[in-house]
């Protein structure tokens, strides 16, 4: 309670509350997040079930174009798939892309960090040096290549169903350095401070004094990074999509609804690739936002998104 | 006339928890040639008073009352413009931290002569020799090859020296000194505190050192202010404020320090903290802390009263001063 | 090693046996720290400063021994090499007749029991993160698991009340005290598991005057109900008058001076030591006069051949700036690194 009444009083807060930008990606990010979670109750149909699908209701325009039919909103893509559906699904699937991607980055980058910048010496070198390596090819290159070998060796049928765990993985293992980073930087700056001294005066444990003492207060520049790396998280997820090594397009996340309507762009059925690419650019617009206004707030130093 | 003469001086900083009032109504004067200490704990105010002065309050901090009248003009009313010709020329500034004054890219040289140039009408060579004088009389040796100098190849004590002799640039009438030794170990600062002292009275400066120390205040000053919770609350001759201080929150600072007391016996405490400046007690601000304190301290704060030129707000101070209060 | 293990281990409230009194209970012998600064790989000779340079210090029970210096000297070097935060670079660091320098982290725990420290910074040395009862549990019960809830929360109450702090604070967070109630705390933390022994390192210098008394009181006192030994490290030779039993003078990594605290402010002996009492600001209406300290301190990267303080004294000759001075004893039992006093010059 007494935490909770801290919180409600902090400056923090006040500083969200006056500030219009915050607020609105906020509730926009929320809108989006909710509707990814009840998509199944928000959608007219499941988009990957194949018998619900009918082949005549292709290429439908949105409802307030002519041609448009109230039954889908959005209109249909080329396999008769009521478009709201299958974003409200894609966004499903980006969003847990993102938020597992980020998770696994934030483990490894946690751990790596933590040791790195606590023992310092030989171990510190190692992973750091490791990091600029990783960081000095792009996640996607990173990427394509583990999926494209995956792909080849396993074939298309298994990759099919392992997609989101492969993107996941492989996104999240990429892009570790950045946290690692981070998380060094801060505990570089923590461990020389005298609380961490009077916990070695205890007697406590290196691992102990890591997670109980110095982890707690590296959090805020986490919270800022882990707002920007979702929005990346995501962004790359909606590449490899669209370059056909993510998502296949019977379970399609936003990239490969995108990349599934772009052939048919100039065909006069703009709306199967055009949505679906507002509300991925709104939904990472939103997220940057929210972070950048983070940053501004906890005002961490050494990280740049 | 007094070189400085502050009158009833508020500083306010707005807040969106309300106006806090960091000094509610102080007064104090410096006369030509004058060393007045101004001694207080940390949030009493000292540090407002300085910036209050030079107009250089941080946002949103900002003088909602008094009158600060340096030879013969009042400060509070100055444009920007006039202002800046007052401020580094006629009135200089020590800070604790030296790095405040001095840039860290430009050579100590530079530095000297540019503020020079900025406010008289001299060549390079004459500023120069000007700066060449000044860091010999702050005893920085061999001066000529020091202007060459970084900020950073200099150690603190140099550094605050370097201050020194910048602040003495321009023969201003008034030096304020905010902690300019607090930072820096015994031995350097009884070196520098000495040499401020005599360079003070060699130039005929006038100098507010605002400190917490009332040991260097004693040694220093001729005159000393005490702030307590933004207020006045003792003034007088140095002397006589350090052996017969009359204010129990005075007594109570002197009484603190281990020096004054025999080895081993407890210290002298006084109880309870400096109130914040959102939570100023009724009355007389001291009074929860007080040892003296009486029903009436807690209805109304006490006026400055004047014990033949020694000043204390206390209802009491006739009583303490005779010795009979208990 | 094993038997003082065995002695201290969950052993409660009583500290450890009853070994000679007349054993000291700390000892640095001939202590050397060395700071690689790592440098360029290329660099032949690596920058290296040089902290401390062979200092010997024995404190005995029940004393308030103070290390005295000016910023650099080594003072909280010594003290951290001391409490086992850094390891020596040379020499070894006996406690209650153990060598302890050299243990492993298993065999040191009780040690660590046995020697606590207080910080300077009070705005640091608290966890911003934790409540004030997770900082003062954590040292109990990690060195005595075997308590219960309720016995940890007495304890806590206990000690809280015997440093003058409000046994409510509990579930505060540090940030919402002032200065002087968390170095209280930090205080009850060192004291949380019956120390013998307690590291001070600068704790009143952070602190306003009215409130350095506050803390000071409540170091003597704990330290007379408690029989505590203090290592007390401070650049405030007031406080040492008032506080210390004996006191050793450092400059540069070097001891100049130990002696009992009243013989030290009597009769200083090492020109350092002098210069340094002559220092100090009084309450006086004497005007302040420079101490005569020529120059600057040296750099510890670049230290001056023979005595380290003989490019600033006033005393100093051919044979200062060739050979190093060692500690000798006086008749009083003061120890003085000088060859100006053994020569009879000053």
């Amino acid at each position: 309670m007494n935490r909770l009444a801290v919180f409600f009083g902090s400056d923090f807060l006040y500083r969200f509350r006056t500030d219009p930008v915050a607020v609105g990606a906020t509730v926009v990010l929320g809108l989006f997040v909710l509707a990814a979670v009840f998509a199944p109750w928000l959608s007219g149909m499941n988009p990957h079930d194949p018998a619900q699908i009918d082949i005549m209701n292709s290429e439908i325009p949105p409802v307030w174009q002519d041609g448009g039919a109230p039954a889908f909103p959005f209109g249909t893509d080329a396999q008769g798939r009521d478009l709201l559906s299958a974003i409200l699904y894609g966004l499903r699937i980006s969003i847990t892309i993102g938020i597992f991607a980020v998770m696994v980055q934030m483990t490894l980058g946690i751990v790596i960090g933590l040791v790195s910048g606590y023992l310092g010496g030989k171990v510190d070198a190692f992973f750091m040096r490791l990091a600029d390596i990783q960081l000095s090819m792009s996640t996607l290159m990173l990427a394509i290549v583990a999926l494209a070998v995956f792909q080849a060796a396993f074939g298309a049928e298994l990759f099919a169903d392992m997609a989101i765990i492969m993107l996941i993985l492989v996104i999240g293992i990429a892009e570790w350095p950045q946290y690692a980073r981070t998380i060094r930087a801060s505990v570089l700056a923590e461990r020389k401070k005298e609380y961490v001294e009077a916990a070695r005066v205890i007697g406590l444990s290196a691992p102990v004094i890591m997670v109980r003492h110095i982890l707690p207060n590296t959090l805020s520049p986490l919270l800022v990074i882990s707002t920007v790396q979702v929005a990346n998280a995501i962004i790359s997820e909606a590449a490899l999509s669209f370059l056909g090594l993510g998502m296949p397009v019977t379970k399609p996340s936003l990239g490969s609804l995108i990349s599934a309507g772009f052939e048919y762009i100039f065909s006069g059925s703009w709306w199967i690739t055009t949505i679906p690419a507002i509300v991925l650019i709104v939904l990472i617009l939103s997220i940057n936002l929210l972070g950048d206004w983070l940053r501004d707030v906890l005002n961490p130093r050494l990280y740049k998104g | 006339m007094a070189l400085l003469d502050v009158r009833d001086l508020v500083v306010e900083f707005p807040t969106r928890h309300g106006t806090l009032t960091a000094l509610s109504g102080i007064s104090f004067s410096v006369d030509k040639g004058e060393r007045v200490g101004i001694v207080g704990e940390s949030g009493a105010g000292k540090s407002v008073a300085a910036f209050a002065i030079l107009n250089l309050l941080s946002r949103p901090g900002r003088i909602a009352g008094g009158s600060i009248t340096f030879e013969g003009q009042d400060l509070t009313q100055l444009s920007t413009q006039r202002m800046r010709a007052v401020r580094g020329n006629r009135i200089s500034m020590i800070f604790q931290d030296p790095m405040m004054t001095l840039n860290p890219v430009l050579t100590i040289g530079t530095q000297m002569i540019e503020t020079l140039k900025a406010h008289r009408d001299i060549s390079e060579a004459e500023a120069r020799r000007i700066a060449i004088t000044r860091l010999g009389e702050v005893k920085i040796p061999s001066p000529e090859k020091r202007l060459d100098s970084y900020p950073h190849e200099l150690s603190g004590g140099m550094r605050q020296r370097v201050v020194i002799a910048i602040a003495l640039l321009t023969e201003p009438a008034l030096i304020i000194a905010d902690e300019p030794t607090t930072a820096l170990d015994v031995t350097i600062q009884a070196e520098i505190m000495s040499l401020m002292l005599a360079l003070c009275k060699s130039h005929g400066v006038g100098l507010i050192l605002i400190t917490h120390d009332l040991a260097v205040v004693s040694q220093v000053t001729q005159r000393v202010v005490v702030l307590y919770a933004g207020r006045v609350v003792e003034s007088g001759e140095t002397g006589r404020v350090v052996h017969n201080p009359v204010h129990p929150y005075t007594r109570g600072l002197l009484a603190a320090l281990p020096g004054e007391a025999p080895p081993g016996a407890r210290l002298t405490q006084i109880r309870g903290t400096m109130p914040s400046l959102n939570a100023i007690p009724e009355g007389c601000p001291f009074h929860p802390r007080c040892d003296y304190v009486q029903d009436r301290c807690r209805q109304a704060e006490p006026a400055l009263d004047s014990l033949d030129g020694h000043l204390v707000r206390c209802v009491r101070a006739h009583e303490l001063m005779a010795g009979q209060a208990a | 090693m094993s038997e003082a293990a065995a002695m201290t281990r969950d052993s409660g409230r009583e500290s450890g046996g009853a070994p000679a009194a007349d054993r000291p209970l700390v000892e640095a012998r001939h202590v050397v720290k060395h700071f690689d600064l790592g440098g360029h790989f290329l660099q032949r000779e690596r920058p290296t400063v040089k902290a401390l340079n062979d200092v010997s210090i024995t404190i005995r029970r029940g004393e308030a021994f103070c290390l005295v210096g000016e910023s650099g000297c080594g003072k909280s070097t010594l003290a951290r090499v001391v409490m086992g935060l850094l390891d020596p670079t040379d020499g070894e660091i006996r406690f209650d007749g153990t060598r302890i320098d050299a243990l492993g982290h298993r065999a040191r725990k009780p040690f660590h029991r046995r020697m606590q420290m207080i910080f300077q910074n009070p705005y640091a040395s608290l966890n911003p993160r934790r409540t004030v009862q997770q900082t003062l549990e954590e040292p109990v019960r990690f060195h005595f698991p075997k308590l219960s809830d309720a016995e940890v929360k007495a304890k806590v109450e206990q000690v809280m009340v015997s440093v003058g702090n409000d046994p409510g604070w509990g579930n505060r967070y540090p940030h919402e005290f002032s200065g002087g109630q968390r170095q209280r705390i930090s205080i009850a933390r060192a004291l949380m598991v019956d120390p013998d022994f307690v590291v001070a390192d600068e704790p009143i210098s952070a602190l306003d005057v009215s409130i350095q008394a506050q803390v000071l009181n409540v170091m003597m006192d704990t330290r007379e109900r408690l029989d505590l030994t203090y290592l007390f490290i401070t650049h405030d030779l007031s406080v040492v008058r008032h506080f210390g039993s004996r006191v050793g003078v450092m400059y540069l990594g070097t001891l100049c001076e130990l002696a009992d605290t009243k013989t030290l402010f009597e009769t200083p002996r090492h020109p350092y030591t002098r210069i340094l009492l002559s220092a100090i600001p009084r309450v006086t209406t004497e005007e302040m006069q420079p101490p005569g300290l020529p120059g600057e301190v040296p750099s510890a990267m670049n230290l001056p051949s023979g005595c380290v303080f003989h490019d600033r004294c006033p005393l100093a000759n051919a044979r200062c700036s060739a050979e190093v001075p060692k500690p000798q004893s006086q008749a009083d039992g003061t120890l003085v690194a000088c060859h100006a006093v053994e020569e009879g010059r000053g």
